[in-house]
């Protein structure tokens, strides 16, 4: 016997392959979560300042994303692009449908950042004769971010944790790979208590950093 | 100069200002009053083109303000304004309140910025507060702080609209008294209120609106001695 059993058929270098995967999870959702924010933040601005058109489609098109369940439109996304002919690795479609999905819950976040400024504290920035883009980068930003910042970093923790709905195309990270090791093993229990603690590394430092974050602002 | 010329102007249905003529000239304190709703703030709301009019033309220093050709942003800068609500950035410290027009408006290098916003906000008596949170001070060191944000961009005008409405009244004297030394210093004021002891004290005129239009204007020894319109008559007997 070359390899030691640690736990049952499980071996040392299956942990490397959980830790891996769990990298593959941070990529995915740091990728997603950053592109999805810019693209909420630009989306939520049109629904706060656009006009009714503007908003209606926004609604109706962002009600889609936040509706429609996840795993399904990732697998609809994933199949669409294989049959139009331009099939894709699933990192890349995963991506793509977890950045738009983050997006739409951005959105309604950064939307309600922008309301949250007060519509005469915004006058008077603008009285002082600061541009709208001026208004927006030194008052509306920085007092709506302050307002609605915890719940951005909630939706990035769930962002995080779905996606591991991204395995049902083919993506191994940390889900998938959790699940490749127990058809192996059987070592059911172990293998999703360590999937679960590195979900935990992955979360804790985020919603640690968020916190922190908070109360520098508090003392101002 | 402050020029407005048949002025006009609805919310919706609403007429709120009815055909307003009015001119402040340099160095004038010109003080308004008159019932809540009578397009008071309004007309302090179009002349710095915050609200669009549907008639007529406001023009300050020979600058129509609702020309399409005006640069908006320009003009303000000659334009102070204080609000009711104290409007401080919530975010900065009182400094950084005061600096941050002049720094991104007219982008004044730092230092530059800060020491024009030190010496306003020794001006208005807040020289000891500079560091400090917006919510660590008073109503009353807020509108003090406003108005030396307002000041910072070295206005020829400023308008007020109903500053001290919104304060506590063991508050309101510290705000009046900044706005007196203002007066005194000679700026070109126009100022909204429900305080007629200020505005009999410190006003070179008195404009009395009524539902969108000027009913009376003159000196504040005859508007507040001899009012001749009787709606002024019964607006000063509520007010007294």
């Amino acid at each position: 016997m070359t390899t030691v059993a640690v736990f049952g058929d499980l071996q040392p270098q299956d942990l490397l392959f959980l830790g891996e995967a769990a990298l593959r999870t941070l990529l995915i959702s740091s990728v997603a979560i950053a592109t999805g924010s810019l693209a909420g933040i630009v989306f939520g601005w049109m629904m706060a300042a656009g006009n009714r058109t503007v908003q209606f489609a926004m609604n109706a098109l962002l009600d889609i994303f936040r509706s429609v369940p996840l795993l399904i439109q990732l697998i609809l996304f994933d199949a669409f692009v294989s049959i139009a002919g331009f099939p894709m690795p699933a990192f890349w479609s995963g991506t793509m449908v977890l950045s738009v999905y983050t997006s739409a819950l951005v959105a309604s976040v950064a939307r309600g950042g922008i309301e949250s400024v007060p519509a005469s504290l915004r006058r008077a920035s603008r009285s002082l004769g600061l541009s709208y883009w001026q208004d927006m980068r030194y008052v509306v930003w920085p007092v709506g971010l302050r307002s609605v910042f915890p719940s951005w970093v909630g939706v990035s923790l769930s962002v995080m944790k779905d996606s591991a709905l991204v395995s049902v195309i083919g993506y191994i990270e940390l889900l998938k790979a959790s699940q490749i090791l127990i058809t192996r093993t059987a070592e059911t229990f172990f293998i999703l208590g360590i999937a679960g603690l590195f979900y935990f590394a992955l979360s804790f430092p985020l919603s640690r950093a968020g916190q922190y974050v908070e109360r520098r602002w508090q003392q101002s | 100069m402050i020029s407005v010329k048949n002025v006009r102007k609805s919310f919706g249905d609403v007429e709120v200002l009815k055909g307003i003529d009015l001119e402040v000239n340099q160095g004038e304190v010109l003080s308004v009053i008159g019932a809540s709703g009578s397009g008071k703030s309004t007309l302090l709301y179009c002349i710095n083109g915050l609200e669009p009019v549907q008639q007529g033309v406001i023009e300050v220093d020979g600058m129509s303000v609702h020309d399409k050709k005006t640069n908006l942003n320009h003009l303000r800068q000659k334009i102070g304004m204080v609000f009711q609500q104290w409007n401080a950035f919530p975010h900065l410290t009182t400094l950084e309140n005061v600096a941050l027009a002049p720094r991104k408006v007219k982008t004044l290098p730092k230092a530059e910025a800060e020491a024009l916003a030190e010496s306003q906000l020794k001006h208005v008596g807040l020289g000891d507060k500079m560091h400090l949170y917006p919510n660590a001070l008073s109503g009353g060191q807020q509108q003090r702080l406003a108005i030396a944000r307002a000041l910072a961009m070295e206005p020829n005008y400023m308008l007020f609209d109903e500053a001290t409405s919104a304060l506590d009244p063991e508050l309101v004297g510290e705000v009046l008294d900044t706005m007196r030394l203002l007066a005194e210093e000679g700026m070109t004021m126009i100022v909204v209120t429900h305080e007629m002891g200020f505005s009999r004290d410190v006003s070179d005129r008195v404009a009395f609106f009524h539902k969108g239009v000027i009913e009376e204007i003159g000196e504040p020894e005859q508007v507040f001695g001899q009012p001749s319109s009787e709606h002024l008559q019964k607006f000063l007997a509520k007010v007294r």
